[in-house]
């Protein structure tokens, strides 16, 4: 039992680490690229409390993993199938309205899920969960804020915004749905069944929807199938880039 | 009564001579505040332009402490633009100008970001020769006479020393790792060394813009001087890694109290100047793709403050 248990917080563990490992990675790739300046800035920021949050996770992993665990052994030595993040997170920088909308939809589960993981069980989870609180607060200002900007903007942003919710929409069901990880980390008291949030996460999100005078997409139906490891076809490209070095060049100290 | 021109040329100039600041407010002659724009956004495009390179390995870092390292690194140099655009603007011109000046490939930016970074290797070249070379120039120009470009350059020159360290220690890695990563070094050195030395500029015979420059305190030491302090020291620093500096004519000049080192090729200089180097096209094809996609989020962000600023307005009548 206790076996399976420490195997349980590892995965829960992973998923947490993965969806913001993949985001941070998102982001990461806009640097330099940004529509202005302050937005570059602000982009890479989120970035990199993104990675910040991915560090705790896997280091607090690999000591859960014992032997010879890194946090680089688990962010870059994994096989596809193996990683944990949601869908939506590797969803493309389309345009900046998919990067807007993208951050949206997850900051906001994100919140709601801090806010609960800081009463876990587990004393590490709640320290991070503590500590990221701030920094997420802080992006679901800013994408709240962007969403409407751009809605409220002018015709060519609102339609662009309304077309990258109508597609990304879809994606945020797998945020809330309950995974045999998630049971059993709830069940032990560590982790959070996903699905408690979802009354409050559409709640919040279409507040700022509506005010943003953005249509809220009709149809309940959402992909799903990353928490168990089947993800999309962009996850392979990702990889590709986050794994090159530590692939091409093998047990070597950087 | 009303000052001449050459009154008021003599006031700035003993002004500078004492070493006081020119700010914003005060009086300048015309070519002088030319010659800031010109230096200013030249300098500011170049911690933009900057920022391409080595954000191409961001996505490839080897390990998560380094890739948080090189994402903070180049958001730092974002920010080096940020200031830097704004210390030109205080001398009446607007950012967007500056940008189109830039993405037209009107105004020019330091030539050495149109060399490609090829491995992990040149991330480590980057921060130890580049921000090294950047450092000795704007260490000089901490001093200069315009105060919001001196300004800029004290908290620029903070975080540049901290990249270069940074570099460094990615280059001294490798040097201590195993063969393939030795050799992934001084490849990397190989390929950087002498655009580096470029970075200074032509040789002071060649060099137009000097005398000026040095009345204005724009300059302090010429070209080949600057050149001269960063090869004396970084010679020792390669020296200290075991990494070979690809000259064979260098060499420790007990007479003279420097390094003698080999002909720059300065048929390469000028033509990566010109815009043959290897990345000329895509670091401009970048910016401007930025700047382009980038048009309807400015437009929005625009109009949506001018629709909030005018329903406060409507609230408070
Ligand atoms: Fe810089
Ligand atoms: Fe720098």
């Amino acid at each position: 039992m206790a076996e399976l248990n420490k195997e349980n917080l590892y995965q829960y563990l992973l998923q947490l680490g993965d969806n913001v490992m993949i985001l941070g990675h998102r982001l990461s790739e806009l640097c330099g690229h940004g529509p202005s300046l302050e937005t570059d800035i602000a982009l890479t920021n989120i970035s990199l409390d993104l990675f910040g949050q991915t560090r705790s996770y896997f280091q607090y992993a690999a000591s859960i993993k014992g032997d010879d665990s890194t946090e680089d052994k688990i962010a870059f030595l994994r096989f596809p199938n193996e990683y944990r993040n949601t869908i939506l997170v590797e969803q493309p920088n389309t345009d900046f309205a998919y990067v807007i909308t993208r951050q949206f939809l997850f900051d906001q589960y994100h919140l709601l899920l801090l806010e609960k993981l800081v009463d876990s069980s587990d004393e590490t989870i709640a320290a991070i969960a503590n500590k990221s609180i701030k920094e997420v607060s802080y992006h679901v200002r800013f994408s709240s804020e962007w969403m409407k900007r751009l809605g409220d903007g002018t015709e060519e942003s609102n339609a662009k915004i309304q077309e990258a919710l109508n597609y990304l929409y879809p994606y945020a069901g797998e945020l809330l749905k309950t995974s045999p990880i998630e049971e059993l980390a709830a069940g032990a008291g560590y982790g959070i069944d996903p699905d408690i949030l979802t009354d409050s996460y559409y709640q919040n999100v279409n507040q700022v929807l509506e005010e943003a005078t953005i249509k809220i997409p009709e149809g309940k139906w959402s992909h799903s199938g990353g928490k168990n490891g089947i993800h999309s076809e962009h996850l392979g490209f990702i990889l590709s880039d986050l794994q090159y070095m530590q692939r091409t060049y093998p047990d070597m100290a950087w | 009564m009303n000052k001449t021109l050459e009154q008021l040329e003599k006031e700035f100039q003993d002004r500078i001579d004492a070493g006081e600041n020119i700010e914003a407010k005060n009086w300048m002659p015309e070519k002088y505040r030319k010659t800031h724009i010109r230096q200013i956004s030249q300098h500011a495009h170049s911690e933009i332009v900057g920022m391409l390179p080595e954000g191409n390995w961001v996505s490839r870092a080897p390990s998560l402490r380094r890739k948080v390292a090189l994402l903070a690194k180049v958001q730092d140099e974002a920010g080096h633009g940020l200031y830097l655009y704004s210390a030109a603007e205080t001398l009446g011109i607007s950012r967007d100008e500056l940008f189109e000046q830039l993405n037209s490939g009107k105004a020019k930016y330091s030539s050495i970001f149109n060399y490609p970074t090829l491995s992990w290797a040149d991330i480590g070249a980057v921060g130890w020769l580049v921000d090294g070379a950047a450092i000795i120039n704007q260490v000089m120009l901490t001093r200069t006479s315009y105060g919001p470009y001196a300004r800029a350059m004290v908290r620029i020159c903070k975080e540049e020393s901290f990249h270069q360290r940074q570099g460094y220690e990615i280059t001294m890695k490798l040097a201590q790792g195993t063969e393939v990563q030795k050799q992934m070094a001084q490849d990397s050195l190989n390929r950087w060394w002498w655009p580096s030395l470029m970075m200074f500029g032509p040789r002071d015979e060649e060099s137009t813009h000097t005398e000026l420059s040095m009345k204005w305190k724009i300059k302090r030491k010429s070209n080949d001087e600057l050149r001269q302090q960063f090869i004396d020291q970084t010679v020792p620093q390669a020296e200290f890694l075991g990494l070979t500096i690809p000259d064979k004519d260098l060499k420790w000049n007990e007479e003279r109290g420097h390094y003698d080192f080999g002909p720059i090729d300065w048929d390469e200089f000028w033509n990566v100047v010109k815009g043959n180097g290897p990345c000329n096209k895509e670091r401009l094809n970048a910016r401007n793709k930025a700047w382009d996609e980038g048009q309807w989020v400015r437009e929005a962000a625009m109009a949506h403050a001018e629709k909030k600023k005018f329903k406060s307005l409507k609230k408070a009548i």
